[in-house]
């Protein structure tokens, strides 16, 4: 019996998000393989598998058109000298992230999925978010999203990873963020900077420093000559 | 307090700025008794070394005296007298952990440049620009030492600084350099370069085996210093050509291993000292590899080369040809001070080693200026510096 195209459809969505958790999970660039897929969506479509396969679609169409498509995504990955488990553990509680994240003024646990994220903006304003963690393995893995009414719409994942051979863990993160337009979308450009991987890999590498050295190696406040 | 400042090309000066304070808590701050300019300092008093700013503190061989240790130093008290290594390395990560001291993973706070520019990040050293670290230097009354529980070598009092403060920089590094060289009884090496490093690079090599060392260089003080303290055959390579020479005292072989203890202002001598001198000018090159290509060409089939001298960024005209069709090895890094100052320290202690003679000027650190003229120009005979603080 031929199949309909509903059938069809949810073959092609359950495929895709096969394809996606193994991507995650894997070795490879992950942008590379989302390609014109949101990164929120198949994140969603992961931890559900019961999200509408439009939903996973980049938003497409008018937006893109008009040359509004500011989509900010990263990916960066560093090797850190511990287990997975002590990193995980200190990166689940959320509110420590602005120890090493320099762009964070603060983020605030609400409850066991929600959170309050507050951001430096220029000109000391700043812009805030609530996000939920859409799925979390204990050890490996943590991803999340902004809710509804978000000053900037973002999501990502961290993943830890034991390294080869046991030395250390391969900690990746993969980030999105969809300004909504005009002057936050500018306020937006500046916090992140004019190139994004660099940032998330100052911080990435402030994470590797203050777990490995205990410390983050600085040289703000030593003398200098005129 | 007082510290030397890097103004620009060939200039620095001794300015007044604000003490050092404690920024982490593996920190300690650390009363600079003696402080030497290293032959790695006048690449930057030359300007050839990108990213070190107006005003910079410069000088990263050193020892002195504790004055304050942070929260997290509990090996460390007020008053210990120790060496400082150049390179600061956190003792943590993959490469600390493995005596890789020179990569270590976190030390520099400005690593993304040396990302962009080797792939890698690399360990910070004190006052050598801001690509590697920008650290405040050494070449002050006082210095921040980071992770100052793993980085400092604890020496008794009873023994002058002159004697104890190569083991911060010169001696480490000579020592690698002999020690890449996988050096075999019978070798012959030969050290281009009769600096500081290469004369304890020459020292090692015979503590390591070698039976025969040649020292190639220009000034006659030089080589009669590596005559002298190091038991080297010497070669003026303004008089013979090195190449020919070092063919002709090897047997026609070549020597078994070649070590640069000069880097990226090497000198030539004709055309192709031309050419170089002209491209770095030029900035077409921002190093210049005359002793690469020399010891590529000189060495022995199945030879080995150790770099020891700095090198920034790019070279042209490398007979790369050379090393792969002689079967060369080729080997190279910043010295990883904190796993040879333990031996060396000992060295000296037992009296086997006394680095001293290589001090040709000690002068007040209010001299500075004059100091880098001399010893760049290479006037006075001048082949190392101490500046008290």
């Amino acid at each position: 019996m031929a199949s309909t195209s509903q059938d069809k459809q949810n073959q092609d969505e359950s495929n895709e998000t096969g394809r996606w958790a193994s991507l995650i999970g894997g070795g490879a660039m992950v942008l590379m393989g989302l390609r014109q897929r949101s990164l929120r969506g198949a994140l969603t479509a992961i931890a559900g598998g019961t999200l509408a396969y439009q939903a996973a679609t980049k938003k497409g169409g008018i937006q893109e058109a008009l040359g509004m498509d500011k989509t900010i995504t990263v990916e960066k990955t560093v090797t850190i000298n511990k287990p997975a488990a002590e990193l995980y553990r200190f990166w689940r509680n959320l509110e420590n992230l602005p120890h090493f994240m320099k762009h964070l003024k603060s983020v605030t646990v609400i409850s066991d999925k929600r959170s309050h994220w507050v951001a430096n903006a220029p000109m000391g304003a700043s812009v805030e978010w609530d996000a939920d963690i859409i799925e979390e393995r204990e050890n490996e893995f943590i991803s999340w999203a902004s809710v509804e009414g978000a000053d900037v719409d973002n999501s990502g994942f961290v993943r830890f990873k034991p390294a080869p051979a046991d030395r250390g863990t391969e900690v990746k993160v993969v980030m999105e963020y969809a300004p909504p337009g005009g002057a936050v979308t500018a306020a937006i450009a500046k916090i992140f900077g004019e190139e994004p991987e660099q940032q998330i890999g100052d911080e990435l590498r402030r994470f590797k420093m203050l777990m490995e050295a205990g410390e983050i190696a600085t040289t703000e406040g030593q003398p200098k000559g005129s | 307090m007082k510290a030397v400042c890097w103004q620009g090309a060939n200039q620095v000066q001794v300015e007044t700025v604000p003490d050092p304070k404690l920024l982490n808590p593996r920190d300690a701050i650390l009363k600079v008794t003696s402080t030497a300019i290293c032959g790695s300092d006048l690449h930057i008093y030359g300007g050839y070394i990108p990213t070190v700013q107006k005003g910079d503190i410069i000088g990263h061989e050193f020892m002195g005296e504790i004055v304050e240790v942070g929260s997290g130093v509990n090996n460390l008290k007020v008053g210990d007298r120790v060496v400082v290594p150049s390179t600061i390395g956190c003792g943590n990560c993959f490469y600390c952990q493995r005596d890789m001291w020179s990569l270590c993973d976190n030390s520099n706070p400005k690593g993304w440049m040396e990302e962009k520019l080797w792939g890698s990040i690399t360990s910070a050293i004190y006052g050598y620009s801001h690509l590697l670290g920008g650290y405040a230097g050494a070449q002050a009354e006082y210095v921040r030492v980071p992770f100052a529980d793993v980085g400092v070598v604890k020496v008794p009092k009873d023994i002058p600084d002159e004697k104890l403060l190569f083991i911060s920089d010169a001696i480490p590094t000579g020592y690698m350099g002999a020690e890449l060289c996988n050096i075999q009884p019978g070798d012959t090496v030969a050290v281009w370069g009769c600096g500081a490093v290469g004369i304890f690079a020459m020292i090692s090599a015979y503590m390591m085996g070698a039976e025969r060392v040649i020292a190639i260089d220009r000034f006659p003080e030089r080589l009669e210093m590596a005559r002298k303290y190091a038991k080297a055959e010497v070669i003026n390579y303004e008089e013979v050509s090195a190449g020919d020479a070092l063919k002709e005292m090897t047997g026609g072989r070549g020597p078994d291993c070649c070590l640069d203890a000069v880097g990226l202002e090497a000198h030539g001598v004709g055309i192709e000292d031309f050419y170089d001198q002209t491209k770095q000018k030029l900035k077409l090159e921002t190093d210049r590899p005359h002793v690469l290509r020399e010891m590529m060409v000189a060495c022995r089939k199945g030879g080995t080369l150790s770099i020891m001298g700095v090198y920034g960024g790019f070279v042209d005209k490398l007979p790369i040809g050379a090393v792969m069709n002689k079967g060369l090895t080729m080997r190279a890094g910043q010295m990883h001070g904190q796993k040879y100052m333990h031996k060396l320290l000992d060295l000296v202690l037992n009296g086997e080693l006394d680095p001293s003679f290589v001090v040709t000027h000690q002068l007040p650190l209010e001299q500075a200026p004059h100091a880098y003229k001399i010893f760049q120009q290479k006037q006075d005979n001048c082949v190392k510096v101490v500046l008290k603080p």
